[in-house]
């Protein structure tokens, strides 16, 4: 006899061991197991954190692959479940499920250029690939990110992207809505760098990553169809309402696909159409 | 399968006794405050008999039919679901301590439930949920907790409602098979079809005559002749066209008529949806996490951080019927419909899905020639 499965709804408990304020409203915590083994899980997938007493939501793997000793999320106070989430200092505790979703597809692309493109938190989910992409450079062609924020200081990770900006192999772009004093980059939306990112590749040997707000996406997307890399090289990270992760509460559906389940990452030439279509 | 196919019984009352003293929970329709529900029932006194429902779009009237008769009723307007996917859940309570919390979950329920009474169409409606909600079977939820709890007694239907479709998707009028015991109501009795070896283990502490083949004839021709009352159907071509015609104008028709009250989704013996609650007492110190059903026509169901992603009724009710008729296929390879038409029904305003369908699988006619000119 099988033994059964433990229950999919039933949170592990986590524990904070480090907070770290990115920019007012949104903080990085680093989690660790109180009593189960630490879960791998593959980059662009998400966990669905739980504070107690006040509910849950779900939150992309942010952090590192390779490290095992924490899990990373990023946390922006947009309600009640993730202002109570991003404020957990270390010490304290939080539920977790997880790790859920489709990933990345970063292995099946080896000599290929990657091209990430990130629109605000929209560059969380996508870290754990870069950092996994920088770990295994020679297996790539090239390494290309493009990343968009409302305005410098909203920039998220500006030091670590600095850092990776200067490694070599690796290309940063950067571009915001909003310039500062500051400021001596590009001002935009992210869509005006794709040609510059692009380069002098071969866009059939592009592959290219893509996180945002669903409207950033889409154009990305589209823009990037038609400079020529093909759909089924674009992979997006879709957003809905989630309560289950785990294919029962019918909240993510978008189409055919559960998105906790089928998605979140999916690649443009499955949902192209669907992108198009209000309210769905 | 070594158990005897076949059996003639007089009345389901020994049946009803049998279930109880083998400790099942016998949950059956009763007729309450003028509608068809299911309860708990004692013994087959309980059961509406000589009653039948009259369903049309938007209306439900139980009458007195053929007296003496079992089971000339249809469906009950409560489905089965809430027996195995109760509307509220407790998942789990939370406790908080020194040094963060404790997670719980409550003792396990484990009352073995007899559906006596189900009909073709709600038992392919938990084949449906089961694909659903409990595809790995072994893990412990819930669901899949009260569904290794459940017997079943369909009964064959004798009689089709005026919302009855069952037979374009072949769910009914006969279920065949995934059943304990299955009753058709003869002129002589109830004729037994035993579908497993526990319904075999019923049926042997009954008392019972053997079947002669003309009963088994005369149930195929029951069935033959409930089928042939059915009236409506659903386009065959209506996944397909549902799935290409999201800005079909019929969806604008729909929606000017839709109230998005979700009754249809409430009836719908396949609508899984769920949202969780999340509570705490008054000390903070105790937390609770409930599942309760949903529907897609609430607007908090698509819910993110800029608003519900469905805002309008015309999404609301794109999204219920094409995940009946269309995705479903692509989710779980079936249709998300089984032809109950509890929907038709119980639509305050007397939605008709099939009609709604048709009119979607026509092609959009063109828009109108410009006059004059
Ligand atoms: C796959 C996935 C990955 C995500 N990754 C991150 C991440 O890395 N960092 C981060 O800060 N946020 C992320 N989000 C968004 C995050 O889940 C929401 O911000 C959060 O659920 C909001 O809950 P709330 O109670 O704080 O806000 P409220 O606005 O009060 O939420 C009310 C309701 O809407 C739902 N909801 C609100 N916003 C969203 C949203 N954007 N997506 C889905 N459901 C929403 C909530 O679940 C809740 O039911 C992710 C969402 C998804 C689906
Ligand atoms: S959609 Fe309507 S007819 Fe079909 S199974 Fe659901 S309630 Fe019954
Ligand atoms: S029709 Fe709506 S409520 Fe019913 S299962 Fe589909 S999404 Fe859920
Ligand atoms: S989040 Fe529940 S089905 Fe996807």
């Amino acid at each position: 006899m099988t033994l059964p499965l433990p229950d999919p709804m039933l949170p592990m408990r986590f524990r904070v061991v480090e907070r770290f304020d990115e920019q007012p409203g949104v903080a990085s915590l680093a989690l660790v197991p109180v009593e189960d083994a630490m879960p791998l899980f593959r980059p662009g997938q998400f966990n669905m954190l739980y504070a107690f007493g006040i509910g849950e939501a779900a939150i992309s793997i942010s952090g590192d692959p390779h490290e095992h000793g924490w899990m990373v999320h990023t946390i922006r106070e947009v309600g009640a479940v993730s202002r109570a989430l991003a404020r957990i200092h270390p010490g304290g505790m939080l539920g977790l499920r997880g790790p859920f979703g489709a990933h990345w597809p970063l292995r099946r692309q080896s000599g290929r250029h990657l091209l990430f493109v990130a629109g605000g938190l929209g560059l969380a989910p996508l870290r754990p690939a870069i950092l996994q992409a920088l770990r295994e450079k020679t297996r790539y062609a090239s390494l290309t990110l493009v990343c968009g924020a409302r305005a410098p200081e909203q920039m998220l990770y500006r030091d670590e992207v600095d850092g990776w900006a200067r490694q070599p192999g690796m290309d940063v772009l950067r571009i915001v809505d909003h310039a500062n004093a500051g400021w001596t980059g590009r001002v935009g939306v992210v869509t005006t760098l794709l040609g510059a990112a692009l380069g002098p590749h071969d866009p059939e040997s592009v592959s290219a990553f893509v996180c945002g707000p669903e409207i950033m996406m889409r154009f990305t997307a589209r823009d990037l169809a038609i400079a020529g890399v093909p759909g089924g090289r674009i992979w997006l990270s879709l957003e809905r309402n989630m309560k289950c992760a785990i294919g029962r509460c019918g909240r993510c559906q978008w189409g055919p696909d559960f998105l906790c389940r089928d998605g979140p990452v999916l690649p443009y030439d499955r949902v192209a159409r669907r992108l198009a279509i209000k309210e769905l | 399968m070594a158990f005897q196919a076949h059996a003639i019984i007089d009345s389901p009352a020994p049946l009803v006794a049998a279930l109880k003293d083998a400790g099942w929970k016998v949950i059956a329709p009763v007729e309450r405050d003028g509608a068809l529900v299911l309860a708990a029932i004692q013994s087959a006194e309980e059961l509406p008999r000589g009653r039948v429902d009259r369903a049309s779009p938007g209306e439900v009237r139980i009458e007195d039919g053929r007296p003496g008769r079992w089971f000339d009723h249809t469906l009950p307007a409560s489905g089965w679901k809430r027996w195995l996917h109760p509307p509220r859940h407790l998942l789990w309570r939370a406790n908080r301590g020194r040094d963060g919390f404790e997670l719980k979950t409550p003792p396990p329920e484990t009352e073995d439930l007899a559906f006596l009474g189900i009909r073709p169409c709600d038992l392919a409606a938990i084949a449906r949920l089961d694909a659903v909600l409990g595809p790995d079977g072994s893990a412990d939820t819930e669901y899949m907790r009260r569904r290794r709890h459940m017997l079943s007694v369909v009964v064959q239907c004798a009689r089709a409602a005026d919302t009855c479709f069952c037979t374009g998707p072949g769910t009914g009028p006969r279920a065949e098979h995934g059943f304990d015991l299955a009753l058709t109501e003869l002129e002589i009795g109830l004729l037994v079809e035993v579908g497993s070896e526990r319904g075999a283990g019923i049926l042997e502490r009954l008392p019972s005559r053997e079947a002669r083949e003309t009963d088994i004839e005369e149930a195929h021709a029951i069935s033959r002749k409930t089928a042939g009352m059915q009236r409506r159907r659903l386009p065959p071509s209506a996944a397909a066209a549902i799935a290409q015609a999201p800005d079909h104008p019929e969806w604008d028709q729909l929606a000017a008529r839709c109230l998005a009250c979700g009754n249809c989704t409430l009836v719908c013996p396949t609508c899984f949806c769920t949202d969780v609650e999340d509570t705490t007492d008054l000390s903070g110190d105790h937390a609770e996490r409930w599942q309760v059903w949903d529907s897609c026509f609430a607007t908090g169901f698509s819910f993110v951080h800029e608003g519900p992603v469905r805002t309008s009724v015309r999404s609301r009710y794109r999204q219920w019927l094409t995940h009946k008729l269309a995705t479903w296929y692509d989710q779980y390879g079936t249709s998300g419909c089984i032809g109950c038409g509890r929907c038709i029904a119980w639509c305050p305003v007397g939605i008709d899905l099939t009609a709604a369908a048709e009119a979607i699988a026509r092609p959009a006619s063109p828009s109108p020639a410009p006059t004059g000119g």
